[in-house]
């Protein structure tokens, strides 16, 4: 017998907000997170404006021992040990110290790299003859498995515990690994969720592509413009989301929360052939991979209220538009709302499917749709393709009953997540 | 520094990488850093890093292969700062 998959639990280490109820506050009023980064203008970054969660020295211990601090130099491990660990206590499960790990609870926690600053350090420790400078702290930090090692030590998982990578896709990715494994009752509970490392080293790869925005390095908070027609380029992000996935069974019996159902969806690849590149997407993959994600959930495209877009405020917006709009074969006034969280956060790399399905599920759970902002110019070919209302610029405050997420990543893969309101009696 | 004063200093390093309290209070020469104070083998590195940096001493791998008890590592340091000193 297949489990139905409900969320119990969130976390959130996001620019614009460090705990559900900031970030749930700041998403309906649209305030964005992206500020100036002094390192970025010293460093000679065209785009100098970026999104990074504010934590303060005295939140950081409440997560980490003191030994732990001494050489922790991975932003991802941060973020991602507390959006998890908060997740974990908004479920309503404790962190016991006992001896006997929780087996039937385990974690998929996905990163783009680890510890990119541990690393650095590293490495100039080895080029200096001092490697026996580097101690014990930089495995455990730069594997890539670090952060999914950390929760999982700090909660005593016994199930499943990983690590996925998929550039972009990470986070939405890491959601359905999740789903999977307690649909098919491998797992009671999973912890899913992603980060993505802050910092000039994470983002300069993106800075030299000329992907990232250049012409708002004095207007940080204007900087991100999904779906505007003044879109330049994305706006480097960083950050975790955090969500516990239950059985149905086990939520109920535990008289759970719940927050949303996870209905099902879909990962693939356009295989970098057709219109499909490293860094392109093949249109019929994203489409393909939306139509699955619907079969698999049982939904049909008119069922869908919202969508939340991957919309990273490139000229690529128009076509995810246009996919959508294949994918699902919906009129131009029957088509769902659609937002992005980007215009807020800006692009958190492997962290953003994570983070963006926090949001999507927070609109479930507590029946609104959150303003897309920077877009009052909208982009014409999008206005081509979809009526205007469909954008909403200010916040809505409607029961939102099924909502499709995607989030689309480089080597041209997909992944979407049909999540729908549970119902409570 | 004699022997008991390298001990009071070498405490001061061992203090953060062990959560054993009563045995952190009641550390002499016999204890074992992974027996008596759990200290996870891994940071028996970072404790010898630690050393180097607190006696401004260098600790060769032969040397460090032994610190595994408050008794070792304090002859090690003694002998360390001998050579030093002469």
């Amino acid at each position: 017998m297949e489990n139905r998959v409900v969320i119990t639990g969130l976390g959130i280490c996001a620019p614009n907000g460090t705990t559900i109820n900031e970030f749930s506050d700041a998403i309906k009023k649209g305030i964005s997170g992206i500020r100036h980064q002094p390192d970025l203008e010293a460093l000679n970054f065209s785009c100098q404006i970026a999104g990074k969660p504010l934590l303060s020295e005295e939140r950081i211990s409440q997560y980490f021992t003191p030994l732990e601090l001494r050489n922790l130099n991975s932003t991802g491990i941060l973020y991602g040990v507390i959006a998890g660990l908060d997740a974990w206590q908004d479920a309503g499960l404790n962190v016991d110290n006992n001896d006997e790990p929780d087996w039937d609870s385990g974690t998929i926690f996905g990163t783009g790299t680890s510890g990119i600053d541990k690393f650095r350090w590293a490495i100039n420790k080895i080029d200096a003859l001092e490697i026996k400078k580097l101690g014990s702290s930089v495995v455990i930090q730069t594997m890539a498995s670090g952060v999914s090692a950390f929760i999982s030590g700090k909660l005593g998982l016994g199930n499943q515990v990983s690590t996925n990578s998929s550039a972009c896709a990470t986070g939405a990715e890491s959601i359905l690994l999740a789903y999977e494994r307690i649909k098919t009752g491998q797992a009671t509970r999973m912890l899913a969720g992603s980060t993505s490392d802050s910092g000039p080293y994470i983002w300069g790869g993106f800075d030299a592509m000329k992907v990232c925005t250049f012409k708002h390095n004095h207007a940080p908070e204007k900087g991100s413009r999904p779906m505007s027609a003044t879109a330049s380029g994305f706006v480097p992000g960083s950050g975790a989301g955090a969500l516990v996935l239950e059985s149905l069974e086990s939520a109920l019996a535990r008289k759970a929360k719940i927050y949303a159902e996870v209905c099902g969806g879909h990962v693939n690849s356009g295989g970098q052939r057709g219109l499909g590149t490293m860094t392109a997407p093949n249109p019929t993959a994203v489409q393909r991979c939306i139509q699955a994600a619907l079969k698999n959930a049982g939904i049909q495209p008119h069922e869908i209220d919202v969508i939340n877009g991957h919309l990273t405020a490139t000229t690529k917006d128009a076509l995810e538009i246009e996919n959508w709009k294949t994918a699902l074969e919906l009129s131009n006034d029957n088509f769902p709302y659609i937002n992005s969280v980007k215009g807020m956060i800006g692009h958190c790399i492997a962290a953003s499917g994570s983070i963006e399905c926090v949001a999507s599920v927070l609109e479930l759970s507590e029946g609104f749709i959150f303003p897309n902002i920077n877009c009052e110019d909208l982009n014409p070919e999008i206005t081509a393709l979809i009526d205007s209302k469909c954008i909403p610029q200010t916040v809505i405050h409607q029961p939102v009953n099924i909502l499709a997420k995607a989030s689309f990543g480089f080597g041209d893969i997909n992944a979407c997540i049909i999540f729908k309101k549970y119902p409570h009696e | 520094m004699n022997k008991e004063e390298i001990i009071e200093v070498l405490k001061t390093i061992i203090e953060p990488y062990s959560e054993e309290v009563t045995a952190l209070a009641h550390i002499d020469e016999n204890t074992d850093f992974i027996n008596d104070l759990k200290i996870n083998s891994a940071n028996l590195v970072d404790i010898v890093l630690d050393v180097e940096e607190k006696f401004n001493i260098e600790i060769d791998n032969d040397s460090m292969a032994k610190m595994l008890t408050v008794k070792a590592t304090t002859e090690i340091i003694a002998q360390k700062l001998e050579a030093h000193a002469g």
